[in-house]
């Protein structure tokens, strides 16, 4: 082989490594310039008054974005207290059973509905609940937001499951025990990390979603507890105020993104030491 | 093969058969187990004695696809009309792997039976079951400053005298086990191996093996399946001897495996 030959194919080999460093070092990009921008943008905005008291009307200046952070936390609990029952008890019978002729049709509708747009679902949430209930309430929202859920839920717990080995399953039964308490007792509690680290991801995807609880939730300008009610949430806010002509609520709305940024990124980093943590060593 | 008979067995199954789908792998089994004693079951790979094992308690039905057919009884009892929980209640497992529950420390681990079925006991009981069969297991000395440690802190061979003790402490009245040292290294497989004279005064062992030495060196009687078929079942010291079967004459000759 020729000196020269080989030069340049260490030239081509060493371009592409530095190719290949480069793209790596452009995806984080994005994260820094959003993060950079959005915290620089509201940094400002945020303190105790800005947390504790709700907007102001046009004209006034200050106000908070209380009744959105309080309307956040009803919806996504709510949501939540329906997706996750469900949600584990879908993935335990998907994991049980891998291949009955019902899991076959749960799991393709399971992934169908991964991929259904959320604004689509905010539609249907609209005829199922809305319209029948003559009216705008966080419920439909949160209901909205549970089909949502429902898929992350359902498919991290089958794929946590799956991975416990069929002996667990086994002394379990060999002590005499019925399924519910095998289930209950030794399967999910040993897959109790990557369930959780589940739900929270879910958690973490709904909060920042808007399409769905536009004719839902709808958003409410005042503090409202009551979930037959419109109700007010950060998405909704930041939707609604970045949008409007006035500086004041423009800067509401940048405060907002910033608290929803730190909310998705702290659940983030939570699942991420819960998994550590719970972690049950097999 | 019906030289000796047995005054009230604990364990009797008559042209008992298995199945996984079409598949027949334990064939017209009759065999009966005295109470108390120990019995090897051996033969070659895939000759239907761990599927057998496993059909005394009712294990193998929990396989998609697996049926079985014809007589099991525990004392006079039809097996297979009890409850499956009850049938394992009273008849423990100890498998190939240790599998003590990950999710529970030592000392649950072995109350495992009661505590996750949700039978409560007072605190001094659970400490007596835990201590008592923690020491049948001759595991007491080594863990009684560590009960409150996750079960998958011990060794391999710890492990699987803990899952004794987990199946010891539910008081069965016979105890399978299923190649249960093969995943172990020889020291810890002579300590199990000991513990099953000591057991035999309290149960009746029936312990699935392949290894031949083993099944000479623990076990009353021994029970030959091959192909599905249970061939020949004596007492031990007679068919390491003499066997009236070719067939196992040439297997514990080591001219098939």
């Amino acid at each position: 082989m020729k000196a020269g030959n080989v030069k340049y194919r260490i030239g081509k080999s060493g371009g592409f490594q530095a190719l290949v460093v480069l793209f790596s070092v452009a995806c984080v990009v994005p994260l820094i310039a959003i993060l950079f921008y959005i915290i620089k943008a509201g940094i400002t905005k945020i303190n105790w008054h800005f947390l504790v008291n709700i907007p102001k009307p046009v004209g006034e200046t200050g106000g908070g974005i209380a009744n959105a952070l309080l309307g956040s936390v009803i919806v996504i609990v709510i949501a939540a207290l329906i997706a996750v029952p469900l949600g584990i008890l879908g993935g335990v019978y998907l994991s049980e059973n891998k291949k009955s002729r019902l899991a076959y049709w749960s799991r393709l509708s399971i992934d169908i509905l991964q991929g259904v747009p959320s604004i689509v679902i905010g539609i249907v949430a609209y005829f199922w609940l809305v319209k029948p209930l003559r009216g705008f309430s966080a419920l439909s929202g949160s209901v909205a937001l549970a089909i949502m859920m429902l898929p992350i839920v359902v498919r991290s717990t089958e794929e946590t499951l799956k991975l416990l080995p069929d002996s667990l399953k086994e002394a379990a039964f060999a002590l005499g025990m019925p399924f519910h308490r095998v289930i209950f007792k030794v399967i999910i509690p040993c897959g109790i990390s990557g369930i959780l680290s589940g739900v929270m991801l879910a958690v973490a995807r709904i909060a920042g979603e808007t399409a769905p609880l536009l004719f839902t939730a709808f958003g409410n300008p005042y503090l409202s507890t009551s979930i037959t009610k419109p109700m007010q949430t950060l998405p909704l806010l930041i939707f609604n105020y970045a949008t409007s002509p006035y500086n004041d609520w423009h800067d509401l709305a940048w405060g907002a993104s910033l608290i929803l940024l730190l909310w998705v990124l702290l659940l983030n980093i939570f699942t991420k030491l819960i998994t550590r943590k719970w972690k049950v060593q097999l | 093969m019906e030289s000796t008979t047995i005054k009230s067995p604990i364990i009797r199954s008559k042209n008992f058969n298995a199945y996984f789908g079409n598949n027949h792998v334990v064939k017209n089994v009759s065999i009966e187990i005295p109470k108390n004693h120990v019995i090897a079951v051996m033969g070659p790979s895939g000759c239907g004695k761990t599927t057998y094992l496993r059909c005394i308690n009712r294990m193998h039905e929990l396989i998609p696809g697996a049926t079985s057919k014809g007589e099991m009884l525990l004392n006079t009892e039809d097996i297979y009309s009890m409850h499956p929980i009850f049938v394992r209640q009273k008849i423990g497992m100890v498998f190939q792997r240790p599998n003590p529950f990950p999710n529970l420390s030592i000392y649950d681990n072995v109350i495992a039976g009661y505590k996750l079925n949700g039978i409560r006991l007072p605190k001094a009981d659970k400490d007596r079951i835990v201590e008592h069969s923690l020491t049948r297991v001759a595991l007491w000395n080594e863990v009684k400053d560590s009960l409150t440690k996750k079960g998958s802190f011990l060794s391999g061979g710890q492990q699987q005298r803990l899952c004794i003790a987990r199946a010891v402490a539910m008081e069965p009245e016979v105890l399978l086990f299923d190649e249960p040292t093969s995943a172990l290294d020889p020291i810890s497989t002579s300590t199990v191996e000991e513990l099953f004279h000591e057991l035999k005064s309290n149960y009746t062992l029936i312990i699935v093996t392949h290894n031949m030495q083993q099944a000479a060196r623990v076990s009353d009687r021994t029970a030959f399946f091959y192909m599905g078929e249970l061939v020949e079942y004596d007492e031990t010291k007679t068919m390491f001897t003499n066997p009236k079967d070719n067939r196992t004459q040439n297997y514990i000759t080591g001219r098939f495996s």
